[in-house]
């Protein structure tokens, strides 16, 4: 049967909601770079202000707390993806392990409850859960000596709380794609195995963990698109001036450039620098992601 | 065979245990919120409170209960949730059913799946947004909350995926009796699809139950945050400064126990819900990400 206009035309309207919307707040914004390059003033608008070039982008690359910026970014982020992949791999395998339905059944939910918590609500917990002065966690390790520790006060430990804070909500949602792949295991493999005399460690080494390597290299890969989002909402409703020059992410430093100083055309050339070089990674990721691993979204 | 040695047993027992404390991590950080929501204002103030309430009380929660601002952000939020999560479903149903037909049936299907896909490797970044907003004169208005989170290409991908599992008998059989294509979207592709409408209805229901930040941006008077928003502003940045309260009431706010109570109230929708969601977003989840 041959497509006719008429016959798809309900098709085309079908998309119409969805297209203009993408239009809309998609791709018109996408006219506004053009502020990277200008000396961009509210009251002169986009005809007025006066163009400036490459400046603010040889700004973004001699200031020193732009540098200071990009790098924790990337310390925060590359830690994230490490042990954001790793966890969950593990606790795929060694939840796999549990032979009791019920018990699997409740260690799922809780662990993936965090997941739909937004950090706001995380933020305003751990805020208290975590301070110096009298928090839950600083008392139980008081009780055994230790501390208290300035988990969100001091540029070292809110470096490392961010990280853990975000495992530690994240690892629960990332196992459901390991256990779903576990669950595709031809369970011939193992029998055949155990005929030979594999223990279960054996098994473990050399048929659990080959069939989830596709997988992990497809979340691995996939997430090196968010090598420069170490968390918006995270890093915004933990930090403080205190670890402002350990903690401050390319995120928040374009949200205090526009919306606190008003310094439009610097902050659209930052946004910009992160759009690029994240555009590239998601291409390549994808393309990897497909010639190794068979995977496509669309 | 394995499962009788001694060793097995002993790993299984330890595996069992590391596990569920990691399990019991997970949630800790809300019971304690929740005992110190329910505890006396003397005892949470002198840091007594560990997972257990000490010296009951139900003055946080009667308090926020008469707070004017957090109930007129609460139904925001409610509003919002509702009327976003009714959008985006309408938006993504409307997109996913074409273009979950091959080129061959629909051209022009790759020239739109690009318009799509596009949006997700590139972006302007926050200020061409806020600039937009700014001259739609979408500022101070509800709509902003709801109007630019109405397209979800993610949730497009997964609800494409879902339809792809269709029986393509079904349609042929529809069309040769003279079906359109809304007759089969409406009447052969939806009833089938309730699994998927509810995963997704729970990603943007979540979605938007969560988001603040769009609040803060766009919206500059408190009585018009979503509950999210005036959280973000009373309870984690502690700015009370911009929202005109009285001594009262800025005393009131600033309580540990008080803060408690808007915490748990803020997040117990999502903890209602989820749970008996959950079987239906592994699918979904795992529908989109495993395919072939």
């Amino acid at each position: 049967m041959k497509p006719d206009i008429r016959r798809t035309w309900p098709l085309h309207l079908m998309l119409l909601p969805a297209l203009a919307g993408l239009i809309v707040f998609n791709y018109v914004p996408l006219g506004g770079i053009v502020m990277a390059f200008m000396d961009y003033k509210p009251w002169l608008g986009f005809d007025g202000s006066p163009w400036i070039g490459f400046g603010h982008f040889r700004a973004l690359f001699e200031r020193e707390d732009s540098l200071q910026v990009i790098w924790n970014t990337l310390v925060i982020s590359v830690f994230k993806i490490i042990f954001n992949l790793l966890v969950p791999f593990g606790f795929a395998i060694l939840l796999n392990e549990v032979r009791i339905r019920l018990l699997t059944r409740t260690i799922q939910t809780m662990v993936y409850l965090p997941h739909f918590l937004s950090w706001v609500i995380l933020g305003g917990i751990l805020v208290n859960f975590l301070s110096t002065d009298g928090g839950f966690v600083n008392r139980v390790l008081g009780a055994i000596g230790i501390g208290p520790i300035p988990f969100l006060m001091h540029g070292d430990w809110f470096r490392f709380t961010v990280i853990v804070s975000d495992v530690w909500k994240e690892f629960g949602y990332g196992t459901i794609v390991f256990l779903a792949a576990l669950a595709n295991i031809d369970p011939s493999l193992y029998e055949a195995a155990e005929v030979d005399g594999a223990g279960r460690w054996k098994q473990t080494l050399h048929i659990t963990i080959p069939s989830l390597l596709p997988m992990a290299i497809v979340v691995g890969t996939l997430s090196l698109g968010n090598i420069l989002n170490a968390g918006f909402d995270q890093i915004f409703n933990l930090y403080n001036g205190m670890v402002m020059n350990k903690g401050d992410i390319i995120d928040t430093f374009v949200y205090r450039t526009a919306i606190l100083e008003g310094n439009f055309g610097f902050a659209t050339a930052v946004g910009l620098f992160k759009s690029v070089v994240s555009m590239v990674l998601i291409v390549c990721a994808y393309r990897l992601a497909y010639k190794y691993a068979n995977y496509r979204v669309f | 065979m394995y499962h009788k040695t001694l060793s097995w047993r002993v790993f299984n027992v330890f595996n069992i245990a590391f596990l569920s404390v990691l399990a019991v991590i997970c949630v800790i950080p809300l019971v304690h919120v929740l005992a110190v929501s329910l505890s006396a204002k003397s005892a949470a103030d002198a840091n007594l409170v560990g997972l257990w309430p000490v010296d009951f009380s139900l003055e946080a929660y009667k308090a926020t209960i008469n707070n004017k601002y957090f109930l007129g952000s609460l139904w925001i939020s409610v509003m919002r949730t509702a009327l976003g999560t009714a959008l985006i479903l309408l938006v993504t149903v409307l997109a996913a059913y074409p273009l979950s037909k091959e080129p061959r049936e629909f051209r022009g299907r790759s020239v739109y799946a690009w318009l799509f896909v596009f949006t997700l490797i590139f972006n302007g970044g926050l200020v061409p947004f806020y600039i937009l907003i700014l001259k739609l004169g979408l500022m101070n208005k509800f709509a902003v909350l709801i109007i630019p989170a109405m397209v979800n290409v993610w949730l497009i991908v997964l609800m494409m995926n879902f339809f792809r599992g269709v029986p393509r008998a079904l349609e042929e059989a529809a069309f040769i009796d003279g079906a359109s294509h809304w007759d089969v979207l409406f009447r052969i592709y939806l009833p089938l699809s309730l699994p998927a409408l509810a995963t997704l209805g729970l990603f943007a229901g979540v979605w938007h139950w969560n988001s603040w930040f769009d609040g803060l941006l766009y919206l500059s008077r408190k009585e018009d945050y979503p509950l999210a928003t005036y959280l973000q502003t009373v309870i984690v940045s502690r700015d009370m400064s911009s929202m005109n309260f009285t001594i009262e009431e800025m005393q009131l706010l600033s309580q540990k126990t008080i803060n408690a109570a808007q915490i748990f109230i803020g997040a117990l929708p999502v903890l209602i819900v989820y749970p008996f969601l959950q079987r239906y977003f592994i699918k979904g989840l795992v529908l989109g990400s495993v395919k072939e």
